[in-house]
């Protein structure tokens, strides 16, 4: 009986490969045209309909796999797009960084080139750290007497004075701004030929007041005011003369003394970088600082650009 | 029925013809146009290995002989070289149950991927030799063993759906039921005495 399946089983399956080679010679070796041709293009147009309801049937499914491999596809490309979105962000970001940067040594190109700050020595920082809060007007800076700073050294920005160095390391210097309550500066209004003191305004943390005016003073709304330097000897100065301060915002008041607002023209929140001017020297404005400043009354942030425009006509003009 | 003593019963035949209409259809009308990692599964050696592992060599060399044949047909291929291909799988898959008879979930897995492995690679040297201008290339390596990853992962339920279509008709083969009175908590020569 075994003996029979074993015959009957190997039977078949040379029976099966024989006729599989049969077909693949047949097949193989006939003409396009051929009978087995023939046969299979019969039975291609026999099942075709059946194919074709087939197809149509099952096309929901096809549909679901495709649609979920579809799905699969885009998620894979939108983690694609989404990465390589986010180092395009970060490179555009590094590129608003570096413009911003740029802009701004430039400024302060112009501001030293305007105001000749080129002779205090000034020393290029980056401020790192402000105080969240509104009443403390400190910021630091990332260089310290390493680079040469020194207590009480005055600072600026592109836009004019911002404060003076109140805390030293070799390292990290803090700058305490104008707007702090402690700071006094020395200042000048040049268009109306007087003296005062720039103070932070009480109560309000990011506007000045200038004081100490004669009450006669003839001081205008949109008079740009600069540091006054040494006005005395025996009184002498932290800053140097002709930097920028703000620029009045108010009318006169007082009977004996007066004083006016001022809007400081650096914006003492957003400072990015800035020059610690590392020699001290006395004096009074020059003219060519007082020349520089835009007519009063017009935008703040014309005061340097004006600055920066009158240099570069004096430089191409030789 | 048993394949290795008698003739297949009407109703199994019936059924595995019916199964292999469908499986060609599927194959050629949903499953080839639904590539995974760029190529489709190919679902004739898996049915065809399945058919071998339940019912025998004998039975697994016909499907596979007969599904060969019916997918040259139907997809306008080389006659005969489906069917001498999927005849040795078909075959090869009833001996293995007729010889070592495994009960284990992973074999219609390792089945399948051995059958698949078997056709494609059989399947493109029959080609070459056959003079077929194909290149031999990294790609086809690499779709051969595509086949293989993506047919393994479908051999278990196409296994199931086989099973289950082709079980109302399969013989009750004596060893299996012997299993089953064991596991199921039949009586045992013991517990008799």
């Amino acid at each position: 009986m075994y003996e029979k399946t074993v015959r009957r089983r190997r039977a078949v399956l040379g029976v099966l490969v024989a006729l599989s080679l049969i077909l693949l010679t047949v097949y193989f070796g006939e003409a396009p045209g051929g009978r087995l041709h023939s046969v299979q293009r019969g039975f291609l147009t026999a099942l075709s309909p059946i194919q074709d309801g087939a197809s149509a049937a099952l096309k929901p499914v096809r549909d679901l796999f495709s649609g979920i491999g579809q799905t699969l596809h885009a998620r894979g490309e939108l983690a694609g797009l989404r990465k390589q979105n986010e180092i395009l962000r970060l490179a555009v970001t590094n590129d608003q960084v570096v413009a911003r940067r740029g802009a701004e040594a430039l400024r302060l190109l112009h501001l030293d080139a305007t105001y000749q700050l080129d002779r205090y020595s000034p020393v290029s920082a980056d401020v790192v750290g402000q105080s969240p809060n509104l009443f403390y007007s400190t910021v630091l800076i990332d260089k310290g007497s390493d680079s040469g700073l020194g207590l009480d050294d005055p600072v600026v920005d592109a836009d004019g004075l911002i404060g003076k160095v109140t805390q030293l390391t070799p390292v990290v210097s803090q700058v305490t701004l104008i707007t702090d309550q402690s700071s006094a500066v020395a200042a000048y209004d040049p268009q109306a030929g007087v003296y005062g003191i720039i103070q932070a305004k009480v109560g309000d943390p990011q506007s000045l007041v200038m004081q100490d005016l004669a009450a006669n003073a003839n001081v205008g709304q949109g008079d740009y005011v600069v540091t006054a330097g040494t006005v005395s000897a025996a009184d002498p100065s932290l800053f140097p003369p002709g930097i920028p301060i703000g620029q009045v915002t108010s009318m006169p008041n007082g009977t004996l003394t007066t004083s006016v607002d001022v809007r400081p023209l650096a914006n003492l929140r957003e400072l990015d970088t800035v020059q610690v001017l590392t020699q001290h020297t006395t004096g009074v404005p020059s003219s060519q600082a007082i020349d520089a400043l835009p007519p009063a009354g017009s935008e703040p942030s014309a005061a340097v650009q004006a600055g920066a425009g009158q240099t570069a006509s004096t430089q191409a003009g030789g | 029925m048993a394949s290795n003593a008698s003739v297949p019963s009407p109703a199994l035949v019936a059924r595995i013809l019916v199964l292999i209409i469908v499986s060609v259809i599927v194959q050629s009308a949903a499953v080839s146009q639904f590539p995974i990692f760029g190529t489709p599964a190919d679902l004739s050696p898996l049915v065809v290995a399945s058919v071998g592992l339940l019912t025998g060599s004998v039975e697994g060399a016909i499907t596979g002989f007969a599904v060969g044949l019916f997918v040259d047909l139907t997809l306008v291929q080389t006659l005969g070289l489906s069917s001498l291909v999927l005849t040795v799988v078909g075959y090869g898959a009833g001996r293995l149950r007729e010889l070592r008879d495994p009960q284990g979930t992973a074999v219609a897995l390792l089945a399948g991927a051995a059958a698949t492995a078997f056709a494609s690679i059989g399947y493109a040297v029959m080609e070459f030799m056959l003079g077929v201008d194909a290149p031999v290339s990294f790609l086809l390596l690499r779709q051969i063993i595509v086949v293989i990853l993506v047919n393994s992962i479908i051999a278990l339920p196409v296994f199931a759906i086989v099973r289950r279509w082709l079980q109302p008709s399969l013989p009750d083969d004596p060893r299996r039921r012997r299993r089953r009175a064991y596991t199921t908590g039949g009586l045992t020569p013991l517990s008799r005495a």
